[in-house]
């Protein structure tokens, strides 16, 4: 067998084995979705059904008993509403941090960095207590400021990053012909960063929408979001698994197509800029 | 642009971000130097270190830090070793690869509650859930994962949902080595594993610290998983150091041991912190 031989049988070896893996990792997910479409008998038979009459019964179900609307409202409204607020707080500062740069805006960099470290049970009960004071506990508006803030680091970040990849010499041309810092903004930046600030708000509503922790400790009926939805039914009730997987199948479905568009701001914004 | 708009412009950022570190922080500090329970609320005073004793001699609080280790440790080493494996599998072209990597990194975008309710009904439960089948199907006794393995079952769980995480740093770092080197190391004679060794391995070394310090920050509060599947049982034998401070909290309402135990949280994440922010800045060109 020559080297060439060889080397193709391990190049084959290699793409079968990264094909197993990604099924077998794909595989809860594609289970949930199949069972969401079975009775809750077919949900629990033994063997397992692969193969089945699909129903669209779950579905309806739910619509019908749940006030699943409500919590995909309070999920959209959360998710889209903190992206939202943090953009707007961002986009100046990491504009004049990435235009302007003082010996300290990469120590205020790290510093902002370093809040994104404190783990949220530390603050659980001052967040709990002024929430309460404030009248604002189980209500979107208090999700929305908090996913802000807790965000708000890794997206100045990521749109400091995309500023500082723009040349300056566009930004000199432009200020010789005697821009306003306004224009400067609106006309010349905006359109060249506009990718990368869509594509950062597309991820940071990925990760609001996902957020568990103070989704479950700071709502109830009212601003209950998906998150805290599902996690209601970990409790016996929730042996109806048809059900839950249709919910969770809801739940899940746009947000994992929200995030296969967004993988490159994934890593840099997870890894805080540090892997690009 | 002058100084002063400039400094203007950053002003809310930093003012915000001031105010949520340092009012709650603050606030966490307070109380835990407070006697504070809501359910008995005229009991008040100044308690010293009396809640952190409290906190720290709860018959819990050993076994919660422990559990919080081995949870954070062993997590690491199941997503970095996999993530990298599959990273390696990948950097090849081949057809289907962008479905590959797109199967690959969906149960990132799980939300915790779902990923946590999937393993729990459909794949662990010792009566229905496809392991028990596979296992009877091999003759096995099928086993009650939750019960049995509890703190186990939370690393699986969490493993499945950050092996994506690892795995597309990994990816992206690999795309940037340098091709040139490596087909001169192939027509030197260096085979698959030498390469690994030599070239890869070094590649990937700050990539794979910021990997593992990012997923020791996140995961020293994994909490959604635990609330959602043991309850941090049976017993205390999966519950981690935050949701031992979450019990004290929202069930013992006790605001004063809570926050003692947060401002121990805060501490233990920061020294993990202090080594992220040191690897972050060294790459941060300002």
């Amino acid at each position: 067998m020559t080297d060439k031989q060889k080397a193709r049988i391990r190049h084959n070896i290699a793409v079968t084995a990264a094909w197993i893996v990604a099924l077998v990792m794909f595989f809860p997910i594609f289970w949930m979705v199949l069972t969401s479409f079975k009775t809750e008998q077919q949900a629990i038979a033994i063997p397992p059904l692969l193969v089945f009459e699909p129903t669209f019964e779950n579905y309806a179900t739910i619509n019908a008993q749940t006030n699943i609307s409500k919590f995909a409202m309070n999920s959209i409204v959360t998710s889209i509403g903190g992206t939202l607020l943090a953009m707007l707080i961002a986009i100046p500062a990491a504009y004049a941090m990435a235009f302007r740069p003082t010996r300290w805006t990469k120590d205020v960099l790290l510093w902002m960095l370093s809040t994104k470290m404190m783990p949220a049970v530390g603050v659980l009960m001052p967040i709990y207590l002024l929430c309460q004071w404030l009248g604002i506990l189980d209500t979107r508006i208090s999700l929305i400021v908090i996913f802000s803030l807790m965000n708000l680091p890794i997206i100045m970040m990521i749109l400091f990053n995309y500023f500082r990849d723009i040349p300056v010499e566009i930004l000199e041309a432009s200020r010789m012909d005697g821009t306003t810092t306004f224009n400067e903004i609106t006309q010349i930046v905006m359109p060249l960063a506009w990718g990368g600030i869509a594509s950062t708000a597309l991820l940071s509503i990925v990760l609001m929408w996902n957020e568990a922790f103070w989704s479950i400790n700071l709502t109830s009926n009212n601003a209950g979001t998906l998150v805290a939805l599902v996690a209601g039914y970990s409790n016996p009730q929730g042996l109806f698994w048809a059900k839950v997987s249709a919910v969770s199948t809801l739940a899940c479905a746009p947000i994992v197509l929200l995030g296969w568009l967004t993988q490159k701001q994934l890593v840099q914004g997870l890894t805080f800029g540090a892997v690009k | 642009m002058n100084p002063t708009l400039a400094r203007l412009l950053q002003a809310p950022a930093i003012l915000l971000l001031v105010l949520w570190m340092i009012v709650p922080l603050g606030m966490t500090i307070y109380f835990s130097t407070i006697r504070y329970q809501l359910l008995n609320p005229e009991r008040t005073g100044f308690v010293g270190w009396g809640n952190y004793v409290f906190f720290y001699t709860d018959r819990n609080f050993w076994p919660a830090i422990w559990n919080t280790l081995t949870l954070v440790g062993l997590t690491i080493a199941i997503t970095v070793v996999l993530g990298l494996a599959l990273a390696l599998l990948v950097d090849r072209p081949f057809r289907g690869r962008g479905i590959v990597r797109v199967l690959l990194i969906s149960p990132f975008f799980i939300m915790p509650t779902v990923n946590a309710l999937i393993w729990k009904n459909m794949m662990m439960n010792p009566i229905y859930g496809l392991f028990a089948v596979i296992w009877s199907f091999f003759g096995l006794d099928p086993v009650d994962w939750l019960t049995r393995y509890p703190l186990y079952s939370i690393v699986i769980m969490v493993s499945w949902q950050w092996t994506p995480f690892a795995f597309l740093i990994f990816m992206t770092s690999l795309q940037s080595q340098d091709q040139e080197q490596k087909e001169a190391a192939t027509l030197d004679g260096a085979g698959f594993w030498p390469q690994l060794w030599h070239l890869t391995l070094p590649h990937l070394a700050r990539p794979m610290a910021i990997v593992i310090l990012i997923q020791t920050i996140f995961h020293l509060s994994i909490f959604a998983e635990i609330y959602v599947t043991t309850s941090g049982g049976p017993g205390n034998r999966s519950t981690n150091l935050t949701f031992l401070i979450f019990q004290q909290a929202l069930s013992s309402f006790n605001v004063g041991v809570a926050a003692a135990g947060g401002v121990i949280a805060i501490i233990l994440a920061n020294i993990v912190a202090i080594f992220l922010i040191r690897a972050i800045g060294k790459n941060l060109a300002v």
